[in-house]
This record gives C-alpha cells, structure tokens and sequence, in this order.
C-alpha cells in the first residue's frame, strides 16, 4: 500500500476556552491527536499589580496582593505580611500565629476543593462540582463570619489581624471539621476507583521529580513526584513548628498522583487545623503591641491623646518600614510563594514581587504535555492547579 | 377551564383582545412580542468568560446553593455561537480586549452583556497600564453588576434585571 | 550557612570571582558581577545543593547609579538553606541568561525584559510576555507612568497562518548583536 501523505495541524486552544483555568492561550501542533509542539502564551490577565502596589502604602496593598492568587487568598496576604513584619522587625503574639495558622489551612482547603471541582468537571465527572462548592459554601461562611466578605476578607494585616475573631467562630470552625472529613470520603468514593478516571489520569502527564526542580515547580507537583519538601516543615513560619502534622508524597508523578496527593493533604490540613481552634481561646490578643503599626483600641482613642495621635498618623500617612528588603516564602495550595518587598525607608514599598508558582507550572506546560492527547492536555492543565491571576499578576 | 381560571386568562398579559367580540370565540389571541421576549428571558445561556476571581463566584452561582438553573441560565455554552449572555467576570487587560470583542462579535443575535464586577465595570482596584477602564470601551453592556466581586445573589439580582429588561424592550 | 561561609564555598570552584557580602535580614545576599554570574549560580547549584530555582526578579533604583539589581533566589531543599545573589546593572548593559543552570530560569528572565527592559544574553526567546506583543514601553521602571491614557485595542488581524505567527514571534525575539558595541 502507498504511504499515506500525512501533516500537522496547528489549532489555537484559548484564551478563552472552557478547560484552561482562565486565560491561558496554547497553540498546539498536532499530528492527529497528538501534541507535537505547544506554545504557551500567557499575560492576558496581567493587572498591573506590582507597580499600583508602589503607589500604596504598605497597609493598603494587602487587597491588592489579595486578589493575585484569587483561589488562594489569604495566603497571599498572609506571605505579604510575613514578609514586611521581617523588615519591620515584628514580634507576632503565639494567639495571632495560630488563628493565622488555621486561616491558612482553612484556605488550602478552599483552594484544594475548586481545583478537584473544575479538574474532575474537565474530565468529565461535572457533578463533582457541586459537591466540592458545596463544602466552599461552608468555607466561605466562616470568611464572612470574620470579615463580612466572602472571598477577600482582608483580615490578616500587617500587624496581625483586622479585629478579634467573632462570637460563633469556635462552633462554626467546630462544625465545618467535623462534618468534612466525611465529605472527603464521599469524594473518594467518587473518584478514586473510578475506572473511567483513572483511565484518563492514570500514566497521563509525568513531571519526574528531576523535571520538577530544572523547572522550579516545589509544591504538590514535586510532592507528587516523591519530594518530601514542604515549607512548613523545612522553613516554619507562623508557629508551624509546634504542630504535629505530615507531608504527604507520592512517587509516580502523574496526574491521578497529584490527585491523591491533594486529598491527602486536605486531610492534613483538617488535622492541623483541628489543633489550630483547640488552641486559640475566644478572646485575647489579634495584633501586635506595637502602635506604630496596629491602630489602638477604640476607647483608648476617645480617652488618650498618645493614641488619638498615633491611630491619626496610621490612617493618615500610614507607617514607615525600615529601608531593606525580605522575602519569606509560605505554602500555598500550589506551592512555595512568597513575597519579595524591597523598602527604602519611606511609608510606601519600593518594589512588591510575588513569586507565582503557577508561572513556573505554565513555563513547564510544553515539555510536560509533548506526545499526549489534546484530552491529556486538559488533565494536565487541571493537575497542575494553574491560577492565571497567580501567573500574570 | 373554571370560570375564574377562564377570567384570570382574559386579564392576563398573555392575551389580547382585538375586540370585544372576540372574547367569546374559543381563540387564544397575544402579542407575539411579548410572547417571544418571554421566551428569551426565561432562557438565557450565558458563554464561559470568566478572566479572574468574579468567575469563581459565577462559579458558585450556578452551584447548588445559589443555582442559577432557577432562572433559566445554567447552562454556561463553551462556544460563544450558542449563548446568548456574555457575563464579562474579572478584569480586562489590555492584551485581552482583542478576544473579548472576536467572542462578542461571534455571538449572534440577540445578545447581551453583563458586566460582573467592579474590574470589568470601571476598571476596579486597578487604575493602571494593565487594565481596561470598564468594559463598555470595548462591547457593550447592559447591565453593571457591582462588587469586588459581587455576591453571588447579586449577579442573580443581576441577571433579574436583565431579565427585566429584555421583557421591557422591543423586539 | 551564612554570606562568608558561602563566598568562601563559591570562591573554590570560580576562582577570582569578586563576590561582596550584602546586609540582609533574612537570607544570605551576595552581590555577584555581571560576567561571573553563570559560574556562580553553576557552583551554587553543583556544590553547594542549590537545585532550586525560586525567583527571578529585578529592582529599580532610579535615582541611583547603576540603576537596575537583578535578583536571585535559590533554594537549597535538602540542606534548607536559602540565599540570595544580586546583580547590579547599570542601564543599557546586559547579564547572561541562567538558563543553562536551571531551565526554569528562562521565562522570569523575559518578565524581567517585558517589565524593565534589561536584555538577557544567550537566552534565545526573549520578547514580551505580560504585556501585549506591541506595548511600547517598560511598565516597571520608576519613570514609568501608572497609568497611560490609550484607547483599548480591539481589533487584531483576523487570521494569521502558522508562518505568519512563528515569523511575529521570532521578530518579537531581541538579541543583542554581538558585534555592537557594549
């Protein structure tokens, strides 16, 4: 028989495209289903970010730096945080730390719960959707219980926190954990045995553990390619240290890996997060003492010249950071980021850089999706728990 | 039909007598305009064009608690050549404008925009290079959704009004 | 391990380099010339367990000479060590690209380009890649303005062919002439 006359086709998939997590554009070489080259173009959601922080005082960037990694919230303000009480040199009291400890798990888990939302929808189990945004809700009443909003609550500050935590917050925390580790196993049930799921993520888009470091991807992806390296156990931030708590790993290195590892470390998080609220006690310290930063009390402010001039001197001309600059990094949902602040001494940043870990994953996107399908590219995509915010900032 | 199932259809909208004599005939008459903006509001498909965070609360607005499928628009269309309803959620770069407008130009009639959120309303928190000022410089709107991002009740509120508004205007 | 003790272990794999230790709060921070920098991070990565790359950014210093720092982050995950290394840059001279070392390095060193304008030698795709392929302008230099008054664009070729796309990105490419003068 001839040999048949064959040619690659070249189709452009995004930016706007149900299965790509937001604006993320490939266009991809096929040879038939199969991906011969891919480029990736990112940069529609840039905002703008990095250079509207410069004309900010410091306080005012945490919304800014909030709406970046949009699914991971509070752990961007948290990093931001971290990073200007280094400069400013910040002693945080232990309460502060560990109801940011549990926000922080709490976040994890509401990133986690949208990714396995939108990636098994991908795939095809679109019900998995409404299972996991369920559980969000929940979630997402607890923000607004402590911030009056759902998404953005703006409650970790430099300093430590807006205002105490809220009458409720035990029961309502209390609530949610005892009910979500159930939840998980229902997701399990779902989705782990699932022939159907795991024929499509099963051997589908291997990062092995060396493609993981040459291409800067430390966080779930790593992990699941048989790192042991997590933040909060080689670098401690808040009081990370004092909990008792694993990092899960995986040595295969696929998606369905991935997968697994994500719920495991959503059960991590429950666990650490259930010795979070044992600790904090309803009432007591949310801030620093230092009255530089933190705004005094409300009554002192009525009753006390000091105060009176030190919270008009906060809300008016906002403080001063001493010149230098710092970079503590956190774990995030996707990984390690952190944000790189340089001062010069003033009582606006010089410069504010967040290092984005789904700008790493999206660099890493052709290598990982060459020889698979167009459906492996969707797996991967969602595997990689790509935040286009996170990416163009 | 009873008596008053008979009187509540003769004072409904639905009908419309061209003359007395014609409520005696056993003849259903109605404004063909109001019975087809009727059907296009009661089924509004809206395309995926989520950009940023308002699209996670478009998300949670078409899920179970706030579910979106009781006013007809659950089914978000991945081409834009089967939706009616384009909801701008999230901030426009200016590097996306391009896209957002080839999206609006292949939907085909009739067609309305919602612009979700402060971003895609004004520009939002980011009054930069990066951002388009508002959407409507580029398609446009018909309904402004406020929010940063909006609770997922008010796109409902939102999507209402559209609602509203497509009963209101002419074919 | 602090700056010294890491100078010291870089300076026995590059001999001659003029490392310079840098104050810092948080991490060791070396400052590195801009010629010897591929030898440093090579060492750093080969000897000293840094496999990690975690950022690439850059820092302007407008009224300052030389103007620009490009910054460095690694990681070392087994040894947990972190560390920074710097490099200043005076406007309009280049650094070569780290891409060699780690492969992660290439697209932060094109935000670096797309943002402040500082070219990348050796790095073999350097063009835009936050802001739009025809923006005019560095965005993140201090003289920069925050906001331009443009009229959003919305119209762009209606197709282009494969040619046509390869041949737009290949001209978006900068490289520096190797014959120009520095």
């Amino acid at each position: 028989m001839a040999e048949m006359r064959t040619e690659t086709m070249t189709i452009n998939m995004g930016p706007q495209h149900p299965s790509t997590h937001g604006v993320l554009r490939l266009v991809l070489t096929l040879d038939g289903e199969i991906v011969k080259k891919s480029e990736v173009t990112v940069g529609y959601l840039h905002t703008g970010i990095e250079k509207t922080a410069e004309q900010k005082k410091w306080q005012q960037v945490i919304p800014l730096v909030e709406r970046m990694d949009y699914l991971g919230a509070q752990s961007n303000s948290l990093a931001y945080a971290l990073s200007v009480e280094k400069l400013l040199g910040m002693e945080i009291p232990e309460r502060v730390q560990d109801i940011r400890v549990l926000i922080a798990e709490l976040q994890r888990l509401m990133s986690h719960l949208v990714w396995l939302g939108t990636h098994a929808m991908e795939i095809g189990a679109v019900s998995m959707m409404l299972y996991c945004f369920r559980e969000r809700e929940q979630l997402l009443n607890i923000n607004e219980l402590t911030a009056g909003f759902r998404l953005f609550p703006s409650y970790i500050r430099v300093g430590g926190l807006r205002e105490d935590i809220p009458r409720g917050y035990h029961e309502a925390v209390n609530a949610f954990l005892d009910m979500f580790p159930s939840k998980l196993d229902e997701y399990e049930d779902m989705l782990t045995k699932n022939h159907i799921y795991r024929l499509r993520t099963e051997g589908v888009g291997f990062i092995p553990l060396e493609t993981a470091l040459q291409w800067s991807l430390p966080g779930p992806i790593a992990r699941a390619a048989g790192s042991t390296y997590d933040v909060r156990k080689a670098f401690p931030y808040l009081s990370y240290a004092n909990y008792d708590f694993e990092v899960p790993s995986f040595p295969e290195g696929d998606v369905y890996a991935r997968y697994r590892l994500r719920l495991r470390e959503m059960r991590e998080s429950v666990k650490i997060a259930k010795q979070a609220i044992a600790r904090i006690t309803p009432t007591g310290a949310w801030a620093s003492s230092d009255t530089r930063v933190v705004p005094p009390p409300k009554d002192k402010v009525y009753t006390e010249m000091e105060a009176l001039i030190q919270h008009f001197l906060i809300y008016s001309q906002g403080f001063t950071v001493p010149a230098g600059e710092a970079y503590v990094p956190v774990e995030g949902a996707r990984g390690e980021h952190g944000v790189y602040i340089v001062s010069d001494g003033t009582n606006r940043p010089w410069r504010v850089k967040m290092r984005a870990p789904s700008f790493y994953a999206c660099q890493a996107l052709p290598t990982v999706i060459q020889d698979g399908m167009i459906a492996d590219v969707v797996a991967v995509i969602g595997s990689s728990d790509v935040v286009m915010g996170d990416v163009d900032r | 039909m009873t008596d008053a199932g008979l009187t509540a259809l003769k004072n409904s909208p639905l009908v419309v007598p061209a003359t007395d004599a014609d409520m005696d005939l056993p003849v259903l008459t109605t404004r063909v305009e109001w019975l087809v903006q009727w059907a296009r509001r009661s089924a509004v498909w809206p395309v995926t064009f989520g950009l940023a965070c308002c699209a996670i609360e478009m998300m949670a607005m078409s899920c179970s608690r706030y579910d979106i499928s009781r006013f007809g628009a659950e089914v978000f269309r991945g081409s834009p050549r089967q939706a009616d309803l384009m909801i701008v959620a999230g901030r426009l770069s200016r590097k996306m404008a391009p896209a957002l407008r080839r999206i609006y130009d292949q939907m085909p009639e009739p067609k309305w925009v919602i612009s979700m959120g402060a971003c895609a309303s004004v520009g939002g928190v980011f009054d930069n290079y990066a951002i388009v000022q508002g959407v409507d410089q580029v398609v446009p709107v018909d309904v402004y959704v406020p929010g940063c991002p909006p609770r997922p009740e008010s796109l409902i509120y939102g999507i209402v009004q559209l609602q509203e508004k497509i009963a209101r205007s002419r074919m | 391990m602090d700056a010294a003790a890491l100078i010291e272990r870089i300076a026995l794999h590059v001999p001659g380099v003029a490392l310079e230790a840098a104050p810092s709060t948080d991490m060791p921070t070396i400052y590195v010339p801009a010629g010897q920098l591929v030898p440093v991070c090579a060492a750093l990565r080969d000897h000293a367990g840094f496999s990690l790359l975690i950022d690439i950014t850059a820092v302007d210093y407008l009224p300052r000479e030389p103007r620009y720092e490009v910054v460095y982050h690694l990681c070392a995950p087994d040894a947990r060590l972190r560390a920074r290394l710097k490099v200043k840059l005076a406007a309009g001279t280049t650094l070569p690209t780290a891409q060699s070392v780690w492969p992660a390095a290439g697209w932060p060193e094109r935000e670096v380009w797309d943002l402040f304008g500082l070219v990348f030698d050796g790095h073999g795709d350097l063009r835009r890649i936050l802001t739009p392929d025809d923006w005019e302008g560095h965005p993140l230099r201090k003289d920069y303005p925050v906001q331009v008054r443009k009229v959003a664009q919305t119209y762009e070729p209606l197709e282009v062919t494969e040619q046509e796309f390869r041949a737009n990105i290949a001209r978006d490419r900068v490289t520096r002439d190797p014959e120009a003068k520095a």
